[in-house]
């Protein structure tokens, strides 16, 4: 499952001004008995940029003309809230989203972010509101993550952003992180599990097993 | 050494490595599978011809997709399921088990049921460990004194070939209940009142863990409703030290530690407790003794009242963008401001779920189901969290007081918790819910939820209307 490398993007972005955009807005509930990863594009916020029979939602932000797979999302507060599904991430990142900017997220969706190679950008809400109407004016947006700077338009002052150093290496790099686990600290998992099954034996039922 | 939280000795004592700036890998112990969220890491896993590094710490089940309704008169559904992708679903997942040796509740076996409610059932969840479940709702077994949390695919494929995961650590919390509630006012109660009190993502960054007297008196049912409730106020953790209720609980149950491990764990288990004078990044206290009966009138669990009160009137919103998705979810759930809660009509009742399924959600439902009738117009379901707690119900005979009122009696699983299989709501359809989320379409695409108690849910599928329970109170 290695991520795709992510270091600068540019392009629009689409407001969603809304705090709280959960994960069953995100991918609804009943997509999940699909269990593939790929082609999952078209079904990102799909009950609000389709009606009942299929067809588009005309004035649904993601269906208006400027914003057809932008590929920056600016939220507002909790956005990816609710359900654990990495299905959400896989949708917008099938619909051409690789970096989303809100004032904060759910957490699991945010480390879902990170391990599919979209950029998750928390800024405080002084400097949301700027973002947010930068985007609704349909400004285009340029991020470099080696910087930490997101630049809107023409403007002189980019905004520096923070992120978790582990979470930015990977990114830039496109790490399997599961290959890095197992790689660079496989000989201190085994120590981990001889101290802790010395101490704690019944959480290894293997060794009573018959 | 400097006193430590709950939070803090779990973490500590799951630290493999530090890895600079805060962050760690932490060790996981356990490891809860379901159907849905699984199969993008068991393809993972194949793709990079990894095994799992220990089998014996996943424990998998199916309970999303499956129907909790069989047409066999024994109650048998593998080889029934009409939903040809539920089906695939679940032949996938019980083809990756075996193909990877994963411990298994099979479909109609006896451990079968919803993830979170199977693992504290089995023994499965044990006080000081590090459980993860590609699934929200993880919360739950942080009422054991687990460090247990939700993650997407992606980690779980990490956590199934290196049984760690690189984390970093959040603040604390601390939620302090005091008083002494109403007789009908339950954890759910509570945990909807904490919600729309701190707001849906008010706990965001933070490790929940719940103290005070309150907390002391809960059986296991409702402390592990409350910590399943706080993702909806947006934690990750919730968390309750274990006690001697915990370890009555766990005592004897299938994978519980036995003998002298056992007296070795329980010992082990007591010097979890949040020591004198640890500090918290966060108090919050709330009394609970004035607490009335809670619903959800919106789209977000934090859009929650007292059943006396009134849909709130956006006009009266000070706040521009709270009064904008008040708006937004008035129209989306068909009210008007100014309307009673307790008179708005329903079409559904709802009473199960990981947060509401447990043999207490039962009783407490039955004993307003007892001798009364649903109104008519009102489909009302009840669906066990898991298999055990069915046959439990069955033995004391509350699946007769339920059919006798009229209520439909399921098989385990998550049914109309989540729109994915059998059990959903049509559009404008209105469901009292014991479930855990209200979001727009989560029930079903334009289905309306409210979310309340069991005992709740029961009143209101009796009345024909969302109702206080407190009415009946004989
Ligand atoms: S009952 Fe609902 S919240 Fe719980 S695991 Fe099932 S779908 Fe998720």
């Amino acid at each position: 499952m290695s991520a795709q490398a992510f270091t600068t993007l540019s392009g629009p972005a689409i407001p969603m001004a809304e705090d709280n955009i959960d994960t069953d807005i995100i991918f609804p509930a009943r997509f999940l008995l699909l269990t593939n990863k790929a082609g999952l594009g078209k079904y990102a916020f799909h009950d609000r940029r389709y009606t009942a029979d299929g067809a588009e939602v005309p004035d649904y932000v993601m269906n208006r003309e400027g914003w057809r797979e932008a590929p920056f999302i600016v939220a507002g507060a909790n956005f990816g809230s609710g359900s654990s599904r990495e299905q959400a991430v896989w949708a917008i990142h099938g619909a051409g989203v690789r970096c989303v900017i809100a004032p904060g997220f759910g957490e699991i969706f945010h480390a879902n972010c990170q391990r599919n190679g979209i950029l998750p950008i928390t800024l405080p809400a002084e400097q949301m509101a700027d973002v947010m109407a930068a985007a609704q004016a349909g400004t285009g947006f340029a991020v470099d993550l080696e910087t930490q700077t997101l630049t809107m338009g023409n403007a002189a002052a980019p905004i520096h952003f923070d992120i978790a150093p582990g979470a930015k290496l990977a990114l830039l790099n496109g790490w399997d992180e599961t290959a890095v686990v197992l790689n660079q600290y496989g000989a201190d998992i085994t120590a981990f599990e001889r101290a802790q099954r010395a101490t704690q034996p019944w959480l290894y039922p293997e060794d009573t097993a018959a | 050494m400097t006193a430590q939280t709950l939070y803090e000795k779990l973490w500590n004592s799951h630290v493999v490595t530090q890895l600079g700036d805060g962050e760690a890998l932490l060790y996981i112990d356990r490891h809860l599978v379901h159907e849905v969220s699984s199969p993008q890491a068991f393809v993972a896993m194949r793709e990079a011809g990894r095994p799992l590094r220990r089998p014996g710490t996943h424990y998998a089940v199916v309970d999303h997709a499956v129907p909790t309704r069989s047409p066999r008169a024994d109650g048998v559904r593998l080889g029934t399921i009409a939903d040809a992708q539920a089906a695939a679903q679940i032949a996938e997942l019980e083809a990756n088990v075996a193909e990877f040796a994963v411990p298994y509740a099979q479909l109609d076996g006896p451990e079968q049921g919803i993830v979170h409610v199977i693992g504290p059932e089995s023994g499965f969840t044990l006080p000081g460990t590090t459980i993860v479940c590609g699934d929200s709702h993880t919360t739950t077994h942080g009422a054991f004194g687990a460090l247990a949390f939700g993650i997407g695919a992606s980690e779980q494929g990490t956590v199934m070939a290196a049984q760690s995961l690189r984390q970093k650590p959040a603040r604390t919390m601390r939620i302090h209940l005091t008083g002494t509630r109403h007789p009908f006012v339950f954890a759910k109660d509570i945990a909807l009142a904490i919600i729309g009190q701190i707001g849906a993502h008010g706990a965001a960054g933070h490790a929940v863990e719940f103290t005070g007297e309150v907390i002391a008196t809960m059986s296991m049912a409702e402390r592990m409703t409350l910590c399943n409730m706080m993702i909806e106020a947006g934690s990750r953790v919730g968390l309750i030290a274990p006690d001697d209720t915990t370890f009555a609980y766990i005592k004897g149950r299938r994978l519980a530690p036995k003998g002298a491990q056992w007296d070795q764990a329980v010992a082990y288990w007591r010097s979890l407790a949040s020591d004198p004078g640890a500090t918290y990044d966060r108090t919050v206290t709330i009394d609970v003794s004035a607490l009335a009966p809670q619903v959800s009138w919106g789209t977000t669990p934090d859009q929650t009242l007292p059943i006396d009160g009134v849909v709130p009137d956006p006009a009266q919103i000070a706040d521009a963008t709270a009064a904008r998705q008040a708006e937004k979810a008035i129209a989306y759930m068909g009210l008007t401001a100014g309307q009673s809660l307790d008179s708005i009509a329903i079409t559904h009742a709802f009473i199960g779920s990981c947060t509401n399924g447990r043999i207490e959600d039962l009783r407490a439902a039955a004993g307003i189901a007892y001798g009364r009738k649903v109104a008519s117009g009102v489909r009302a379901i009840v669906v066990p969290g898991s298999a055990a707690t069915r046959d439990l119900a069955e033995a004391e005979g509350l699946d007769k007081i339920f059919v006798e009122a009229g209520f439909e009696w399921r098989l385990a699983g998550c049914s109309m918790c989540v729109a994915m299989n059998d059990d959903r709501l049509a559009p404008g359809e209105r469901c009292a819910s014991t479930s855990n989320r209200n979001f727009e379409g989560r029930q079903g695409p334009g289905g309306r939820t409210h979310l309340m108690s069991p005992a709740m849910a029961a009143a209101s599928a009796i009345s024909g209307h969302i109702a206080d329970v407190r009415k009946f109170l004989a």
